[in-house]
């Protein structure tokens, strides 16, 4: 007994605002090596278990739905590193981060290329209207009411990607084997991409028959689809979000799908999940996900894998491997 | 060419049969009640037949039709015409080639990701209000798996350049091997379905592709597998693919084709890990007016004495 507090005292203390269901081959390696201070499984608020009980904790690990404020932050005064398991970082007061020198690492790579695959397939779904005509034929419409709507074609297509991160340069590798053209709108021009740039999202929207949000949810991003990008996008125009639901103006597009002022949606994030606008269910121009885009196993295990490995480079005073940059 | 006599096996394009109906004296065979009598009545007028993928022109309506001589199909596949026939007879034969070719392409890769990632599951989810209660499950990742493709011709050679694009690696199977290309061949259907993770169907139905997907191949592909078809329902032995999906030996299947449309295996319906399409591989309002154009183009050429654009036989 007293052997195993001697190792737990060699493990390095990791903040645990949430659970975290790893694989077995990962927990095992987890458990090796750290030591979970579990905040969710305590009755005491937050604030005073991590007052009483993180004092020394240099590591705190969170998701992407868990917000770590400054307040939280300020109960860890040993804090130098926050590693979230998501890729967006807007639950984490970053200024605070900036001013302590805390450093944050997200999912890196790990989610970009299902998120891409899901685009694609999202936006496959609103133009050939693969949703609804399974639902018709499920239904058993096809034998009573004969062949299915016409959708559209996908190629030749100009698709406007905003935010060519990782995740919007996968989804743009793969739309051009469609035949589709790509343009894109990021906070700086891109010097090494061959892609036509645009400085603003209303220009882009302008130009594009389809926009793609990938971007990051900030300050600047908030509500950046808005009444006026809507209505450039127009009456033909596609919309397919994977990146945060703030990031569209929610109830405007609500009124514009309703009113058939664009042409379809596909949504897999909105701004207060699980709660998605019911005047959308009946639409099939329009395909909505419950926040999937990321999960498959193979994400998953990649997203362990570097979770454990940012906690291991941290404490071996190694650079972080997926560390969000500060710009 | 207004006197020549037209014959439209249904009605599956608005758009052609305006056009038809402007250039040719137009017959509309799906308003007759006896269609045999229809024929025999018209017989004299009808120089041409214009059918699709599921309405053709069988053995006993060109003998119905001493007067035909050309059908100008409204579709790549030409099963559903007696080439045989066609060609004893001295009738030409036209299909729609090329123009569809990225609509099948691109249906078969929206086939794979709502299969693998079940976007339609997981809009029916959403929309049910299921997920107030609880999160949806893990799906599975598409970028990288296996790719096997039965018969790389125009279609089966879009499909890999798409998947390719995922990080697939692409292997396939055909008449012969192809040696303007990098991708993996096998020489049966089953060693492909062996070694790929996800079989999709592109060749044409023939004698010896049909019910080329049997309980071997199936098996062989085994219950990680998942089959998309966008080539023709009796490529695959239906009752057999049906039972490996409800007992559990496939992982999924995408179908846009089936054997007898539009009926379609009630026993699928409660499946989340498959899709069902009612076949609308080229059905975009962009394809439908070229594939129309092109049906017309041919038509016009074939009565104008010059070459036509897209003869098969």
């Amino acid at each position: 007994m007293a052997e195993d507090a001697e190792v737990r005292q060699h493990l390095h203390q990791v903040v645990m605002l949430r659970p975290f269901p790893y694989f077995p081959s990962h927990k095992e390696r987890f458990s090796k090596q750290f030591q979970p201070l579990n905040v969710f499984e305590s009755s005491e608020p937050a604030h005073l278990f991590l007052s009483t009980h993180a004092q020394s904790a240099r590591v705190l690990l969170c998701a992407g739905f868990t917000p770590v404020t400054s307040d939280m932050l300020r109960c860890l005064p040993s804090l130098q590193c926050i590693i979230t398991t998501s890729a967006g970082v807007e639950h984490i007061d970053l200024g605070e981060c900036r001013r302590r020198g805390i450093a944050v690492a997200n999912a890196g790579n790990a989610f970009s290329v299902d998120v891409a695959d899901y685009a694609v397939g999202l936006l496959l779904d609103v133009l050939r209207r693969i949703s609804a005509a399974d639902s018709y034929v499920r239904r058993g419409l096809w034998p009573v009411q004969g062949d299915f709507r016409l959708g559209h074609k996908l190629g030749g297509k100009r698709v406007g990607i905003v935010g060519l991160g990782s995740i919007g340069s996968e989804i743009a590798k793969r739309l051009e084997a469609f035949g589709c053209s790509i343009s894109y709108n990021s906070r700086r021009k891109k010097p090494s991409v061959s892609f036509p740039y645009y400085s603003n999202v209303y220009d882009l929207a302008a130009d594009s028959d389809v926009l793609i949000l990938s971007c990051a949810l900030t300050e600047e991003t908030f509500h950046m689809v808005n009444k006026d990008v809507l209505s450039a996008l127009g009456k033909e125009g596609i919309i397919i979000n994977v990146g945060r639901g703030a990031l569209i103006d929610e109830k405007e597009l609500v009124r514009c799908l309703v009113q058939g002022e664009i042409g379809g949606a596909g949504l897999d994030v909105f701004e207060k999940e699980p709660d998605v606008p019911k005047e959308l269910f009946a639409l099939d121009n329009v395909i909505l996900s419950p926040h999937r885009a990321v999960l498959t196993p193979e994400s998953f295990d990649a997203l362990q894998e570097l979770v454990i490995g940012n906690l291991e480079a941290f404490f071996s005073n190694k650079p972080l491997l997926s560390p969000v940059k500060d710009e | 060419m207004e006197t020549v006599g037209v014959l439209m096996t249904k009605p599956f394009s608005a758009y052609l049969e305006e056009e038809l109906d402007k250039r040719f004296k137009l017959f509309r065979f799906w308003e007759s009640s006896n269609r045999k009598e229809f024929l025999k009545e018209n017989s004299h007028l009808i120089r041409a037949v214009v059918g699709n993928a599921t309405a053709g022109c069988d053995a006993e309506m060109i003998g119905l039709l001493p007067k035909l001589e050309i059908v100008s199909n409204f579709s790549v596949g030409l099963d559903k015409v007696d080439l045989v026939k066609c060609k004893e007879r001295g009738i030409r034969v036209t299909n729609t080639p090329d123009v569809l070719t990225d609509d099948v392409a691109d249906l078969a890769l929206a086939l794979i990701l709502a299969v693998l990632r079940r976007i339609c599951a997981c809009d029916r989810y959403v929309t049910s209000g299921s997920w107030i209660n609880g999160n949806f499950k893990l799906t599975t990742k598409f970028s990288g798996k296996s790719v096997g493709i039965l018969g790389l011709g125009r279609i089966g050679s879009a499909i890999a350049k798409r998947a390719n694009a995922f990080g697939c690696p692409i292997s396939y199977y055909s008449r012969s091997e192809k040696s303007n290309t990098d991708y993996k061949y096998y020489p049966s259907a089953v060693e492909l379905a062996a070694n790929c993770e996800i079989l999709v169907i592109a060749c044409a139905l023939t004698e010896e592709t049909h019910h080329i997907v049997n309980r071997e191949v199936i098996d062989a592909l085994g219950p990680q597998g998942i089959i998309i078809n966008i080539g023709r329902g009796s490529h695959i032995d239906e009752p057999e693919l049906v039972s490996a999906l409800v007992e559990g030996r496939l992982a999924g299947a995408g179908l846009d084709v089936f054997e007898n449309e539009p009926q379609v295996p009630e026993q699928l319906f409660g499946l989340d890990n498959v899709v069902l399409l009612s076949h609308v591989g080229s059905d975009t309002v962009e394809t439908c007016k070229e594939m129309a154009d092109l049906v017309i183009a041919n038509l016009e050429a074939h009565f104008l004495n010059k070459p036509l654009l897209t003869p098969a036989v």
